[in-house]
């Protein structure tokens, strides 16, 4: 039973355009953010590109942590939205479609249905990381590589850190799933996901990494938590208090990012989901 | 063959707020009938069929498919195949995927697909999205839906609104056929005429509530029964009229004397030697009766 509301809801995903329009966008942006920066990097430290940021040789190792980690990974900590906003209108959709009485009627079982959007979000989200990682290592890794800098792709922590990176966009798009029961409004869940993600959770991240107290705070919320997942970020370089400290264990933080999946896909359960169609 | 179950609501009643859209309503609807679900704007209907199917849940009562609730049938689809009011499609699928798609989620096989396309006529248009279809495909779209499980019971929402005429005549004789199989057909409508002529039964709800019930043709006794009777001199007439008793009003074409027999008027007229132009039986349409009842309950 699980099984067929499952096929369903890919069913559902397949046969609109929204996927594949997202998938395609973040592609492009994710691969052109990475190649970009990227080639500044690793022109710097190859010291093709003005080499007055010297001290890290491409000649020794740099340990995880460093360029290419950190290319990699803009997969997920800056291609999280997609996902997000992926799930969010799986969920808004229904509501605005009023696509909602043909499924609760094929499916009386509401909470099955939920159940099994959220599966299939959650499953999509890791091919949307695929997609992700497809572009910020393959697109990255092939600019490090021209600049005779060390790709890392032998390395076991950086293969690690891409299963990490599927996980971690996986559950952003269950987190999706919640926001769009939650408010089942659909511009009005869109604007909430670009704020946050783009602008006031940036900000507070930022905020909260001047104070220990703060920071100790700033790490539970969902982009901090899915950075830890993840393990590299711009976000955790940049810390002023220093990253490693202010930061979850990757474990920790996938933890926490499912959290809030789950408490906003059962919050809004309740909310919109359990009530009346009309 | 699949054989319709009874429809059965007991005292539901719901309430949005300070509004009663349904007030303690009950009643049954049997197989091998179409019965014909009739309201004004706003009596009801659409919230009664609503939590008939589980959507919309009642503040008290229930409604049931042969004692099951709808989240309790076994295979919902292959018992009770609904078509609801609003058109509720994903603009940008076509109408084959949506089929699909509901198909896989109640566990059909997907040849019922281009079945269902096929008997609604939408078969050349499977494949274009819906976002282009015109309202009465998108009706026709929606009864296909309902037919996926091949169903007993089919519960239709203004499945007439937005048809052309050959739909129109088209439904009519779909719904005379699937009530003739032995299925349950229970059809909302505010206008009577609109399926006066397919339905076997009527219940009429005004304001939420329960005002009429039973055959099509008990509604015709609802209705007092009037002659139309003319004369070149109409004051003579009326005066006749009077004088025997009848009563009557003035009408566009005539005098509306009530009356069950226009030989009794033609008797009149002609003892009191006034000339009569027209005599005929009222034909004192079920829409009238259905009109008056409908009315009558502003009074409640
Ligand atoms: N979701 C809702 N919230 C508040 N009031 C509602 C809601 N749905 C219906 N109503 C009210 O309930 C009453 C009955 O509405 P309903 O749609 O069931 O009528 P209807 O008989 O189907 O009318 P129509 O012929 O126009 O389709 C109306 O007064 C309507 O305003
Ligand atoms: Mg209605």
């Amino acid at each position: 039973m699980l099984l067929r509301a499952i096929r369903a809801e890919f069913a559902k995903l397949l046969t609109t355009r929204i996927w594949w329009v997202l998938a395609a966008v973040l592609f492009g942006y994710i691969g052109l953010l990475s190649g970009g920066l990227a080639a500044l990097f690793a022109g710097i430290q190859s010291g093709a590109i003005d080499p007055s940021a010297a001290g890290t040789g491409s000649q020794s190792t740099p340990p995880l942590g460093s360029l290419p980690p950190l290319v990699y990974s803009f997969a997920s900590s800056v291609g999280y939205v997609f996902p997000v906003l992926l799930g969010a209108l799986a969920t808004t959709g229904e509501f605005r479609h009023q696509t909602l009485t043909p499924t609760f009627l094929a499916n009386p079982r509401r909470a099955q249905v939920l159940g099994a959007k959220a599966i299939t979000l959650f499953l999509a989200g890791g091919a949307f990381g695929a997609v992700a990682l497809l572009a910020s290592v393959g697109i990255g890794a092939l600019v490090i590589n021209a600049f005779g800098v060390d790709t890392l792709l032998g390395d076991s922590a950086t293969w690690a850190l891409i299963g990490r990176t599927l996980l971690a966009m996986a559950l952003w798009a269950a987190v999706g799933v919640g926001l769009g029961v939650l408010v089942p409004n659909q511009v009005a869940s869109i604007v909430i996901v670009l704020a946050f993600t783009q602008f006031v959770e940036p900000l507070l991240r930022f905020a909260s990494m001047f104070t220990e107290a703060t920071a100790g705070i700033g790490k539970f919320l969902p982009g901090a938590a899915s950075d830890a997942l993840v393990g590299a970020s711009i976000f955790t370089v940049a810390s002023p208090v220093g990253g490693a400290a202010a930061a979850l264990d990757w474990w920790q933080g996938g933890l926490v990012l499912l959290a809030y999946a789950a408490a906003a896909t059962i919050g809004g359960y309740f909310v919109s989901w359990r009530r009346d169609v009309t | 063959m699949p054989v319709g179950a009874v429809i059965e609501f007991s005292n539901i009643t719901k309430r949005f707020g300070d509004v009663t859209a349904v007030d303690d309503l009950s009643f049954t609807v049997e197989p091998g009938r179409v019965t014909g679900f009739l309201g004004p704007n706003g009596a009801g209907k659409t919230t009664t069929l609503r939590m008939l199917l589980g959507l919309v849940s009642p503040g008290s009562g229930s409604a049931t498919f042969g004692g099951l609730r709808y989240h309790d049938l076994p295979h919902p689809l292959a018992t009770v195949g609904a078509a609801l009011e609003a058109a509720s499609f994903h603009p940008g699928r076509t109408a084959r995927n949506h089929l699909s798609i509901y198909a896989t989620a109640a566990g059909l096989p997907q040849a019922r697909v281009a079945e269902v396309l096929h008997l609604v006529g939408l078969s050349e248009h499977g494949g274009q999205r819906v976002g282009g279809y015109s309202l009465g495909m998108r009706q026709r779209l929606g009864l296909a839906c309902t037919l996926l499980g091949d169903p007993g019971v089919l519960v239709l929402d203004e499945p007439i609104n937005g048809l052309d005429p050959e739909g129109i005549k088209w439904i009519r004789g779909f719904l005379r056929d699937m009530a003739a199989e032995g299925r349950t057909v229970l059809v909302s409508s505010h206008l009577l005429s609109e399926v006066q002529q397919s339905v076997d039964d009527v219940i009429i709800i005004a304001k939420g509530r329960l005002v009429h019930r039973g055959p099509l043709s008990s509604l015709e006794t609802q209705v007092a029964p009037q002659v139309v009777v003319d004369s070149p001199d109409r004051a003579a007439l009326a005066s006749a009229l009077a004088r025997a008793g009848v009563v009557f009003s003035q009408g566009r074409t005539g005098l509306l004397a009530t009356a069950a027999d226009p030989a009794r008027i033609g008797h009149i007229a002609f003892t009191a030697g006034v000339e009569v132009s027209a005599l005929h039986r009222q034909k004192k349409g079920l829409e009238d009766a259905f009109l008056t009842l409908v009315e009558g309950s502003d009074s409640l």
